[in-house]
Protein backbone atom coordinates (compact mmCIF):
# COMPACT_ATOMS: atom_id res chain seq x y z
CA UNK A 1 0.00 0.00 0.00
CA UNK A 2 1.24 3.73 -0.91
CA UNK A 3 1.31 5.70 1.73
CA UNK A 4 1.47 9.12 -0.65
CA UNK A 5 -1.37 11.34 -0.98
CA UNK A 6 -2.98 13.02 -3.60
CA UNK A 7 -4.25 16.53 -1.85
CA UNK A 8 -7.83 17.47 -3.09
CA UNK A 9 -8.24 19.82 -6.33
CA UNK A 10 -11.62 21.93 -6.42
CA UNK A 11 -12.32 23.05 -10.00
CA UNK A 12 -13.65 22.49 -13.39
CA UNK A 13 -12.49 21.18 -16.37
CA UNK A 14 -12.66 19.18 -19.75
CA UNK A 15 -11.05 16.56 -21.60
CA UNK A 16 -8.47 17.93 -23.94
CA UNK A 17 -9.77 16.54 -27.82
CA UNK A 18 -8.18 17.63 -30.71
CA UNK A 19 -10.80 19.50 -32.30
CA UNK A 20 -10.55 21.91 -29.40
CA UNK A 21 -6.64 22.17 -29.84
CA UNK A 22 -6.22 25.15 -31.50
CA UNK A 23 -8.61 26.84 -29.09
CA UNK A 24 -6.39 26.01 -26.16
CA UNK A 25 -3.47 27.14 -27.73
CA UNK A 26 -4.99 30.78 -28.81
CA UNK A 27 -7.01 31.56 -25.88
CA UNK A 28 -7.62 31.86 -23.04
CA UNK A 29 -10.36 28.72 -22.29
CA UNK A 30 -11.72 29.19 -18.58
CA UNK A 31 -11.25 25.90 -17.01
CA UNK A 32 -9.35 24.94 -13.97
CA UNK A 33 -7.87 22.08 -15.10
CA UNK A 34 -7.76 19.50 -18.49
CA UNK A 35 -7.70 15.58 -18.75
CA UNK A 36 -5.84 14.29 -21.11
CA UNK A 37 -5.38 11.02 -22.87
CA UNK A 38 -2.85 9.36 -21.69
CA UNK A 39 -2.35 6.79 -24.83
CA UNK A 40 -2.89 9.78 -26.92
CA UNK A 41 0.52 11.72 -25.83
CA UNK A 42 2.81 8.55 -25.27
CA UNK A 43 4.13 8.80 -28.35
CA UNK A 44 7.55 10.18 -29.66
CA UNK A 45 6.85 13.59 -30.96
CA UNK A 46 4.89 15.81 -33.11
CA UNK A 47 1.89 17.86 -32.58
CA UNK A 48 0.54 15.89 -29.91
CA UNK A 49 3.25 16.60 -27.10
CA UNK A 50 3.73 20.07 -28.96
CA UNK A 51 -0.07 20.71 -27.69
CA UNK A 52 0.35 19.35 -24.39
CA UNK A 53 3.50 21.19 -23.37
CA UNK A 54 1.99 24.06 -24.38
CA UNK A 55 -1.62 23.68 -22.58
CA UNK A 56 0.46 22.69 -19.46
CA UNK A 57 2.18 25.86 -19.38
CA UNK A 58 -1.71 27.16 -18.65
CA UNK A 59 -3.80 24.74 -17.22
CA UNK A 60 -3.36 21.70 -14.62
CA UNK A 61 -3.42 18.38 -16.61
CA UNK A 62 -4.83 15.23 -15.25
CA UNK A 63 -4.00 12.10 -17.00
CA UNK A 64 -6.39 9.46 -18.33
CA UNK A 65 -5.81 5.87 -19.71
CA UNK A 66 -8.19 3.59 -21.30
CA UNK A 67 -5.23 0.89 -21.84
CA UNK A 68 -3.74 0.20 -18.06
CA UNK A 69 -5.74 -3.39 -17.56
CA UNK A 70 -5.81 -3.04 -14.47
CA UNK A 71 -7.51 -6.04 -14.24
CA UNK A 72 -5.77 -8.74 -16.21
CA UNK A 73 -5.24 -11.87 -14.57
CA UNK A 74 -1.65 -11.68 -16.68
CA UNK A 75 -0.84 -8.46 -15.02
CA UNK A 76 -0.25 -5.34 -16.49
CA UNK A 77 2.51 -4.96 -19.25
CA UNK A 78 5.73 -3.91 -18.45
CA UNK A 79 6.45 -2.00 -21.53
CA UNK A 80 3.08 -0.02 -21.29
CA UNK A 81 3.98 1.04 -18.00
CA UNK A 82 7.53 2.04 -18.81
CA UNK A 83 5.38 4.89 -21.45
CA UNK A 84 3.26 5.87 -19.23
CA UNK A 85 6.04 6.89 -16.41
CA UNK A 86 7.53 8.76 -19.39
CA UNK A 87 5.11 10.77 -19.77
CA UNK A 88 3.89 11.19 -16.55
CA UNK A 89 7.45 12.36 -15.52
CA UNK A 90 7.39 15.14 -18.86
CA UNK A 91 3.76 16.05 -18.02
CA UNK A 92 3.91 15.92 -13.55
CA UNK A 93 0.63 15.87 -13.91
CA UNK A 94 -2.25 16.15 -11.34
CA UNK A 95 -2.93 12.88 -10.86
CA UNK A 96 -3.26 9.46 -12.95
CA UNK A 97 -5.85 7.44 -13.64
CA UNK A 98 -7.52 4.64 -15.61
CA UNK A 99 -10.52 2.60 -15.38
CA UNK A 100 -11.39 -0.54 -13.03
CA UNK A 101 -11.55 -3.17 -16.06
CA UNK A 102 -9.30 -5.12 -18.43
CA UNK A 103 -9.15 -4.27 -21.56
CA UNK A 104 -6.20 -7.79 -22.59
CA UNK A 105 -4.87 -10.68 -21.66
CA UNK A 106 -2.00 -13.09 -23.00
CA UNK A 107 -1.03 -10.38 -26.01
CA UNK A 108 -4.89 -9.79 -27.06
CA UNK A 109 -5.86 -6.58 -26.32
CA UNK A 110 -9.17 -5.77 -26.87
CA UNK A 111 -8.80 -2.32 -26.93
CA UNK A 112 -12.73 -1.98 -24.92
CA UNK A 113 -13.55 -1.65 -21.64
CA UNK A 114 -14.37 -5.09 -20.30
CA UNK A 115 -15.96 -6.20 -17.18
CA UNK A 116 -14.26 -7.73 -13.94
CA UNK A 117 -16.10 -9.74 -11.79
CA UNK A 118 -16.20 -8.69 -8.03
CA UNK A 119 -14.50 -11.28 -6.42
CA UNK A 120 -12.00 -12.10 -3.88
CA UNK A 121 -9.63 -13.65 -6.71
CA UNK A 122 -10.45 -10.55 -8.49
CA UNK A 123 -9.60 -8.06 -5.31
CA UNK A 124 -6.15 -9.92 -5.03
CA UNK A 125 -5.47 -9.59 -8.60
CA UNK A 126 -6.57 -5.87 -8.94
CA UNK A 127 -4.47 -4.97 -5.66
CA UNK A 128 -1.30 -6.80 -6.92
CA UNK A 129 -1.69 -5.07 -10.34
CA UNK A 130 -2.24 -1.34 -8.35
CA UNK A 131 0.50 -2.19 -6.26
CA UNK A 132 3.04 -2.54 -9.14
CA UNK A 133 1.45 0.61 -11.34
CA UNK A 134 1.53 2.41 -8.09
CA UNK A 135 5.77 1.32 -7.32
CA UNK A 136 6.61 2.24 -11.14
CA UNK A 137 4.85 5.39 -11.03
CA UNK A 138 6.25 6.67 -7.55
CA UNK A 139 2.48 7.55 -7.33
CA UNK A 140 -1.11 6.76 -6.18
CA UNK A 141 -3.08 6.56 -9.25
CA UNK A 142 -6.87 7.00 -9.17
CA UNK A 143 -9.47 4.38 -10.49
CA UNK A 144 -12.66 5.21 -12.58
CA UNK A 145 -15.80 3.10 -12.37
CA UNK A 146 -16.64 1.56 -15.75
CA UNK A 147 -20.12 1.54 -17.42
CA UNK A 148 -20.91 -2.56 -17.81
CA UNK A 149 -23.14 -4.28 -19.65
CA UNK A 150 -23.06 -7.74 -18.19
CA UNK A 151 -22.08 -8.95 -14.45
CA UNK A 152 -21.05 -12.80 -13.52
CA UNK A 153 -22.23 -15.68 -11.87
CA UNK A 154 -19.49 -15.47 -8.87
CA UNK A 155 -19.95 -12.16 -7.96
CA UNK A 156 -19.37 -11.93 -4.16
CA UNK A 157 -19.64 -7.88 -3.87
CA UNK A 158 -21.04 -4.55 -5.23
CA UNK A 159 -18.61 -2.63 -7.21
CA UNK A 160 -18.73 0.01 -5.04
CA UNK A 161 -17.64 -2.51 -2.27
CA UNK A 162 -15.03 -3.76 -4.27
CA UNK A 163 -13.93 0.14 -4.76
CA UNK A 164 -13.83 0.66 -0.91
CA UNK A 165 -11.85 -2.45 -0.04
CA UNK A 166 -9.54 -1.64 -3.45
CA UNK A 167 -8.63 1.74 -1.92
CA UNK A 168 -8.43 0.90 1.85
CA UNK A 169 -5.69 -2.64 0.67
CA UNK A 170 -3.80 -0.73 -1.56
CA UNK A 171 -4.21 3.26 -1.07
CA UNK A 172 -5.43 4.35 -4.46
CA UNK A 173 -8.02 6.61 -5.16
CA UNK A 174 -11.23 6.67 -7.12
CA UNK A 175 -12.03 8.63 -10.43
CA UNK A 176 -16.40 8.39 -9.92
CA UNK A 177 -17.61 8.61 -13.17
CA UNK A 178 -21.47 9.87 -12.46
CA UNK A 179 -22.51 8.97 -16.03
CA UNK A 180 -21.29 5.35 -15.70
CA UNK A 181 -22.95 5.06 -12.20
CA UNK A 182 -26.72 6.07 -13.55
CA UNK A 183 -25.60 3.52 -17.05
CA UNK A 184 -24.50 0.78 -14.82
CA UNK A 185 -27.17 0.83 -12.53
CA UNK A 186 -29.93 0.61 -15.29
CA UNK A 187 -28.50 -2.00 -17.09
CA UNK A 188 -27.84 -4.30 -13.79
CA UNK A 189 -30.72 -3.16 -11.33
CA UNK A 190 -29.20 -1.30 -8.68
CA UNK A 191 -30.00 2.06 -7.29
CA UNK A 192 -27.37 4.76 -7.70
CA UNK A 193 -28.09 6.71 -5.05
CA UNK A 194 -27.18 3.46 -2.75
CA UNK A 195 -24.02 3.68 -4.54
CA UNK A 196 -23.14 7.03 -4.11
CA UNK A 197 -23.81 6.48 -0.31
CA UNK A 198 -21.68 3.22 -0.43
CA UNK A 199 -18.58 5.04 -1.58
CA UNK A 200 -15.74 5.71 0.47
CA UNK A 201 -15.71 9.88 -0.26
CA UNK A 202 -12.33 10.14 1.77
CA UNK A 203 -10.92 8.64 -1.51
CA UNK A 204 -12.99 10.55 -4.31
CA UNK A 205 -10.12 13.18 -6.15
CA UNK A 206 -12.71 13.70 -9.34
CA UNK A 207 -15.74 13.20 -11.25
CA UNK A 208 -16.72 12.62 -14.74
CA UNK A 209 -19.75 13.62 -16.59
CA UNK A 210 -21.27 12.75 -19.63
CA UNK A 211 -24.18 11.36 -21.46
CA UNK A 212 -25.03 7.79 -22.77
CA UNK A 213 -27.76 6.76 -25.83
CA UNK A 214 -30.27 3.82 -25.25
CA UNK A 215 -29.74 0.36 -26.74
CA UNK A 216 -31.62 -2.82 -26.73
CA UNK A 217 -32.84 -3.10 -23.45
CA UNK A 218 -29.63 -1.78 -22.26
CA UNK A 219 -28.56 2.29 -21.87
CA UNK A 220 -24.43 2.78 -23.61
CA UNK A 221 -22.15 4.52 -22.38
CA UNK A 222 -21.36 6.57 -25.42
CA UNK A 223 -19.60 10.10 -24.33
CA UNK A 224 -21.73 11.44 -27.33
CA UNK A 225 -24.24 13.26 -25.57
CA UNK A 226 -24.81 15.95 -23.54
CA UNK A 227 -25.33 15.40 -19.97
CA UNK A 228 -29.06 14.43 -18.99
CA UNK A 229 -31.13 15.16 -16.08
CA UNK A 230 -30.71 12.00 -13.96
CA UNK A 231 -27.16 12.40 -14.49
CA UNK A 232 -27.34 15.62 -13.41
CA UNK A 233 -29.32 15.17 -9.73
CA UNK A 234 -26.91 12.34 -9.42
CA UNK A 235 -23.89 14.84 -9.42
CA UNK A 236 -25.92 16.63 -7.30
CA UNK A 237 -26.28 13.76 -4.57
CA UNK A 238 -22.32 12.95 -5.34
CA UNK A 239 -21.85 16.67 -4.65
CA UNK A 240 -23.65 16.62 -1.36
CA UNK A 241 -21.63 13.48 -0.24
CA UNK A 242 -18.24 14.20 -1.29
CA UNK A 243 -18.42 18.15 -1.48
CA UNK A 244 -16.19 20.14 -3.71
CA UNK A 245 -14.22 18.01 -6.14
CA UNK A 246 -12.64 18.55 -9.07
CA UNK A 247 -15.27 17.87 -12.00
CA UNK A 248 -15.30 16.96 -15.57
CA UNK A 249 -17.69 16.81 -18.63
CA UNK A 250 -16.22 14.40 -20.55
CA UNK A 251 -17.10 14.20 -24.64
CA UNK A 252 -15.39 12.13 -26.74
CA UNK A 253 -17.52 11.32 -29.99
CA UNK A 254 -19.59 13.95 -31.70
CA UNK A 255 -17.41 16.40 -30.15
CA UNK A 256 -19.26 19.46 -30.62
CA UNK A 257 -17.75 23.18 -30.53
CA UNK A 258 -15.94 24.34 -27.41
CA UNK A 259 -18.50 27.17 -26.56
CA UNK A 260 -21.35 24.42 -26.24
CA UNK A 261 -19.18 22.02 -23.43
CA UNK A 262 -18.10 25.27 -21.35
CA UNK A 263 -21.66 26.20 -21.35
CA UNK A 264 -22.30 22.60 -19.68
CA UNK A 265 -19.17 22.96 -17.78
CA UNK A 266 -21.05 26.09 -16.63
CA UNK A 267 -24.02 24.07 -15.46
CA UNK A 268 -21.98 21.78 -13.33
CA UNK A 269 -20.58 24.91 -11.99
CA UNK A 270 -24.10 26.13 -10.83
CA UNK A 271 -25.39 22.47 -9.86
CA UNK A 272 -22.24 22.24 -7.54
CA UNK A 273 -22.18 25.56 -6.53
CA UNK A 274 -25.92 25.94 -5.43
CA UNK A 275 -25.46 22.91 -3.59
CA UNK A 276 -22.56 24.98 -1.57
CA UNK A 277 -24.31 27.76 -0.90
CA UNK A 278 -27.37 25.71 0.41
CA UNK A 279 -25.01 23.64 3.15
CA UNK B 1 -13.86 -20.47 -11.36
CA UNK B 2 -10.31 -18.43 -11.64
CA UNK B 3 -10.42 -14.80 -13.29
CA UNK B 4 -7.80 -16.26 -16.20
CA UNK B 5 -10.17 -19.28 -17.08
CA UNK B 6 -13.36 -16.37 -17.08
CA UNK B 7 -11.17 -13.49 -18.81
CA UNK B 8 -10.09 -16.15 -21.45
CA UNK B 9 -13.71 -17.50 -22.16
CA UNK B 10 -14.89 -13.49 -22.86
CA UNK B 11 -11.44 -12.90 -25.22
CA UNK B 12 -12.52 -15.95 -26.81
CA UNK B 13 -16.76 -15.15 -27.19
CA UNK B 14 -15.73 -11.79 -28.74
CA UNK B 15 -13.20 -13.34 -31.03
CA UNK B 16 -15.66 -15.75 -32.19
CA UNK B 17 -17.90 -13.17 -32.47
CA UNK B 18 -20.51 -16.53 -31.94
CA UNK B 19 -23.75 -15.70 -29.47
CA UNK B 20 -23.08 -18.98 -27.45
CA UNK B 21 -22.41 -17.67 -23.34
CA UNK B 22 -19.30 -18.68 -22.34
CA UNK B 23 -19.50 -19.78 -18.80
CA UNK B 24 -18.84 -17.75 -15.76
CA UNK B 25 -21.11 -15.06 -17.30
CA UNK B 26 -24.29 -14.39 -15.58
CA UNK B 27 -27.71 -16.13 -16.96
CA UNK B 28 -29.26 -12.85 -18.21
CA UNK B 29 -25.53 -11.64 -19.58
CA UNK B 30 -26.65 -12.34 -23.73
CA UNK B 31 -27.95 -8.65 -24.27
CA UNK B 32 -24.40 -7.10 -22.56
CA UNK B 33 -22.22 -9.93 -24.42
CA UNK B 34 -23.81 -8.73 -27.93
CA UNK B 35 -22.64 -4.66 -26.75
CA UNK B 36 -19.06 -5.93 -25.70
CA UNK B 37 -18.91 -8.24 -29.46
CA UNK B 38 -20.60 -5.20 -31.12
CA UNK B 39 -17.82 -3.07 -29.49
CA UNK B 40 -14.76 -4.09 -30.01
CA UNK B 41 -15.50 -4.65 -34.03
CA UNK B 42 -17.04 -1.16 -34.28
CA UNK B 43 -14.12 0.51 -32.64
CA UNK B 44 -11.61 -1.41 -34.90
CA UNK B 45 -13.13 -0.56 -37.88
CA UNK B 46 -14.01 3.10 -36.77
CA UNK B 47 -9.81 3.05 -35.80
CA UNK B 48 -9.24 1.92 -39.72
CA UNK B 49 -11.40 4.50 -41.10
CA UNK B 50 -9.50 7.29 -39.28
CA UNK B 51 -6.05 6.28 -39.72
CA UNK B 52 -7.15 4.90 -43.59
CA UNK B 53 -9.74 8.02 -44.23
CA UNK B 54 -8.22 8.80 -47.99
CA UNK B 55 -8.24 4.52 -48.93
CA UNK B 56 -11.77 5.11 -46.98
CA UNK B 57 -13.09 7.77 -49.50
CA UNK B 58 -11.52 5.72 -52.75
CA UNK B 59 -12.70 2.57 -51.56
CA UNK B 60 -16.36 3.58 -50.55
CA UNK B 61 -18.21 2.91 -46.82
CA UNK B 62 -19.29 -0.82 -48.09
CA UNK B 63 -15.79 -2.05 -49.60
CA UNK B 64 -13.76 -0.40 -47.04
CA UNK B 65 -16.05 -2.02 -43.95
CA UNK B 66 -15.65 -4.93 -45.68
CA UNK B 67 -11.88 -4.94 -46.04
CA UNK B 68 -12.04 -3.89 -42.18
CA UNK B 69 -14.26 -6.40 -40.99
CA UNK B 70 -11.67 -9.06 -43.16
CA UNK B 71 -8.95 -7.20 -41.09
CA UNK B 72 -10.51 -7.46 -37.55
CA UNK B 73 -11.08 -11.33 -37.92
CA UNK B 74 -7.81 -12.35 -39.39
CA UNK B 75 -5.62 -9.83 -37.38
CA UNK B 76 -6.79 -9.84 -33.29
CA UNK B 77 -5.13 -6.28 -31.83
CA UNK B 78 -2.19 -6.90 -29.76
CA UNK B 79 -0.32 -3.54 -29.51
CA UNK B 80 -0.58 -1.62 -26.58
CA UNK B 81 -2.20 1.61 -28.65
CA UNK B 82 -5.05 1.57 -31.18
CA UNK B 83 -2.98 3.90 -32.62
CA UNK B 84 -0.58 1.02 -34.00
CA UNK B 85 -3.96 -1.43 -34.97
CA UNK B 86 -3.80 -0.67 -39.27
CA UNK B 87 0.26 -1.66 -39.18
CA UNK B 88 -0.87 -4.10 -41.58
CA UNK B 89 -3.96 -3.07 -42.96
CA UNK B 90 -2.22 -2.42 -46.23
CA UNK B 91 -1.19 -5.92 -46.61
CA UNK B 92 -5.05 -6.89 -46.17
CA UNK B 93 -5.77 -4.59 -48.87
CA UNK B 94 -2.47 -5.95 -51.37
CA UNK B 95 -4.52 -9.61 -50.80
CA UNK B 96 -8.30 -8.10 -51.32
CA UNK B 97 -7.18 -5.78 -54.74
CA UNK B 98 -4.65 -7.19 -56.25
CA UNK B 99 -5.49 -5.44 -59.37
CA UNK B 100 -5.24 -2.54 -58.27
CA UNK B 101 -2.29 -0.84 -56.54
CA UNK B 102 -3.32 2.38 -56.11
CA UNK B 103 -5.51 1.35 -52.93
CA UNK B 104 -2.14 -0.38 -51.41
CA UNK B 105 -0.60 2.34 -52.02
CA UNK B 106 -3.63 4.88 -50.64
CA UNK B 107 -3.20 3.07 -47.58
CA UNK B 108 0.39 3.24 -47.01
CA UNK B 109 0.35 6.57 -47.70
CA UNK B 110 -2.54 7.30 -44.86
CA UNK B 111 -0.31 5.28 -42.81
CA UNK B 112 2.60 6.82 -43.08
CA UNK B 113 1.48 10.20 -42.97
CA UNK B 114 -0.37 9.29 -39.57
CA UNK B 115 3.21 7.63 -37.92
CA UNK B 116 5.07 10.63 -39.09
CA UNK B 117 2.79 12.88 -37.47
CA UNK B 118 3.44 11.67 -33.80
CA UNK B 119 6.68 10.07 -35.00
CA UNK B 120 9.97 11.55 -33.46
CA UNK B 121 11.19 15.08 -33.52
CA UNK B 122 14.32 15.90 -34.91
CA UNK B 123 15.94 19.85 -35.58
CA UNK B 124 16.12 20.53 -39.34
CA UNK B 125 19.41 22.04 -40.63
CA UNK B 126 19.50 25.20 -43.18
CA UNK B 127 21.78 25.90 -45.89
CA UNK B 128 23.77 27.90 -43.76
CA UNK B 129 25.21 24.86 -41.73
CA UNK B 130 27.00 23.20 -44.65
CA UNK B 131 29.85 26.34 -44.80
CA UNK B 132 32.01 24.01 -42.19
CA UNK B 133 31.21 20.71 -43.71
CA UNK B 134 34.22 18.27 -44.95
CA UNK B 135 32.40 16.98 -48.09
CA UNK B 136 34.90 14.10 -48.58
CA UNK B 137 33.56 12.61 -44.93
CA UNK B 138 30.37 14.12 -44.38
CA UNK B 139 27.83 11.42 -43.92
CA UNK B 140 23.88 12.85 -43.97
CA UNK B 141 21.63 12.03 -41.11
CA UNK B 142 17.88 12.53 -42.48
CA UNK B 143 14.70 13.42 -40.12
CA UNK B 144 13.62 10.06 -38.80
CA UNK B 145 10.49 10.39 -39.81
CA UNK B 146 11.29 10.01 -43.09
CA UNK B 147 9.57 6.42 -45.07
CA UNK B 148 10.34 5.66 -48.67
CA UNK B 149 8.04 3.51 -50.70
CA UNK B 150 7.69 2.55 -54.47
CA UNK B 151 4.88 3.47 -56.28
CA UNK B 152 3.63 2.50 -59.59
CA UNK B 153 0.33 4.76 -59.78
CA UNK B 154 -0.32 8.28 -59.19
CA UNK B 155 -1.58 7.57 -56.01
CA UNK B 156 -0.05 10.69 -54.67
CA UNK B 157 -2.30 12.49 -56.83
CA UNK B 158 -5.11 10.54 -55.90
CA UNK B 159 -4.23 11.23 -52.06
CA UNK B 160 -4.26 14.90 -52.51
CA UNK B 161 -7.05 15.14 -54.48
CA UNK B 162 -9.13 13.08 -51.92
CA UNK B 163 -7.81 14.84 -48.69
CA UNK B 164 -8.98 18.65 -50.33
CA UNK B 165 -12.12 16.96 -50.97
CA UNK B 166 -11.74 17.22 -54.57
CA UNK B 167 -12.52 14.69 -57.58
CA UNK B 168 -9.90 12.39 -57.56
CA UNK B 169 -7.70 11.91 -60.85
CA UNK B 170 -8.21 8.47 -62.49
CA UNK B 171 -5.61 5.68 -62.06
CA UNK B 172 -2.64 5.99 -64.12
CA UNK B 173 0.41 3.64 -64.54
CA UNK B 174 3.53 5.72 -64.06
CA UNK B 175 5.43 5.29 -67.24
CA UNK B 176 9.09 5.03 -65.35
CA UNK B 177 9.67 3.84 -61.94
CA UNK B 178 8.73 6.19 -58.79
CA UNK B 179 8.40 6.19 -55.27
CA UNK B 180 6.85 8.52 -52.41
CA UNK B 181 8.75 9.95 -49.72
CA UNK B 182 6.93 10.60 -46.63
CA UNK B 183 8.09 12.71 -43.67
CA UNK B 184 7.07 15.53 -40.64
CA UNK B 185 8.54 19.49 -41.45
CA UNK B 186 8.23 20.78 -38.20
CA UNK B 187 4.66 19.74 -36.91
CA UNK B 188 3.20 19.17 -40.65
CA UNK B 189 3.92 15.46 -42.71
CA UNK B 190 4.72 15.80 -46.00
CA UNK B 191 4.77 13.76 -49.04
CA UNK B 192 6.00 13.90 -52.24
CA UNK B 193 6.48 11.75 -55.23
CA UNK B 194 10.54 11.36 -56.36
CA UNK B 195 12.46 9.44 -58.92
CA UNK B 196 14.15 6.51 -59.63
CA UNK B 197 17.72 8.70 -59.17
CA UNK B 198 16.47 10.37 -55.56
CA UNK B 199 15.25 7.23 -54.57
CA UNK B 200 18.17 5.38 -54.81
CA UNK B 201 20.44 8.28 -53.51
CA UNK B 202 17.85 8.30 -50.26
CA UNK B 203 18.15 4.49 -49.75
CA UNK B 204 22.00 4.97 -50.02
CA UNK B 205 21.96 7.99 -47.19
CA UNK B 206 19.81 5.75 -44.83
CA UNK B 207 22.31 2.84 -45.43
CA UNK B 208 24.76 5.05 -43.98
CA UNK B 209 26.75 6.00 -47.14
CA UNK B 210 28.97 9.02 -46.94
CA UNK B 211 28.33 11.97 -49.70
CA UNK B 212 31.77 11.70 -51.34
CA UNK B 213 31.47 7.61 -51.97
CA UNK B 214 27.26 8.34 -52.96
CA UNK B 215 28.43 10.24 -55.73
CA UNK B 216 30.85 7.35 -56.84
CA UNK B 217 28.39 5.00 -56.58
CA UNK B 218 25.46 6.63 -58.26
CA UNK B 219 28.11 7.84 -61.20
CA UNK B 220 28.85 4.55 -61.90
CA UNK B 221 25.15 3.17 -61.23
CA UNK B 222 23.16 5.73 -63.16
CA UNK B 223 25.53 5.78 -65.72
CA UNK B 224 25.92 9.50 -65.61
CA UNK B 225 29.16 11.82 -65.36
CA UNK B 226 26.75 14.20 -63.64
CA UNK B 227 25.70 12.89 -60.39
CA UNK B 228 27.48 15.07 -58.23
CA UNK B 229 25.55 18.00 -60.12
CA UNK B 230 22.62 15.96 -59.41
CA UNK B 231 23.02 15.27 -55.55
CA UNK B 232 23.77 18.88 -55.18
CA UNK B 233 20.38 19.70 -56.23
CA UNK B 234 18.94 17.08 -54.40
CA UNK B 235 20.95 18.39 -51.21
CA UNK B 236 19.09 21.51 -51.49
CA UNK B 237 15.50 19.94 -51.90
CA UNK B 238 16.90 18.24 -49.16
CA UNK B 239 17.48 21.21 -47.28
CA UNK B 240 14.87 23.13 -48.21
CA UNK B 241 12.19 20.53 -47.47
CA UNK B 242 13.76 20.03 -43.93
CA UNK B 243 14.94 16.83 -44.65
CA UNK B 244 18.30 16.61 -43.40
CA UNK B 245 18.35 16.67 -39.28
CA UNK B 246 22.14 16.37 -39.25
CA UNK B 247 25.94 16.08 -41.09
CA UNK B 248 28.45 14.55 -39.48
Amino acid sequence: MTDREIQPFEGFGLGLRPPHYQAFLEHEVPVDFVEVISENFMVRGGRPLYVLDAVRERHPVAMHGVSMSIGSADGVKTDYLRRLKTLVDRVNPLWVSDHLCWTGLEGFNSHDLLPLPYTEEAMDVVCANIARVQTVLERPILLENPSSYLTFADDEMTEHDFMAEMCRRTGCYLLLDVNNIYVSGANHGFDPEAYIAGVPADRVRQIHLAGHSVGRGLLIDTHDQPVPDPVWALYESACRRFGSTATMIERDDDIPPLGELLAELDTARIRAGALERAA
Amino acid sequence: MSLLTLQRGLRDHILANAAERPVGIAANGEPGLAVYRHAYRAQLVACLRDTFEQTWSWLGDERFDDAALRHVAANPPSGWTLDAYGETFAQTLSGLYPDNPEVTELAWLDWSLRRAFDGPDADAITAEALAEVDWESAVLILTPTLTIQDVTTNCAAIWGALALGETPPAVERLPDPAAVRVWRRELSPQYRTIEAFERQALRLVLQGCGFAALCDVLAVHGATDRAAEQMGALLASWLQDGLVSEIR
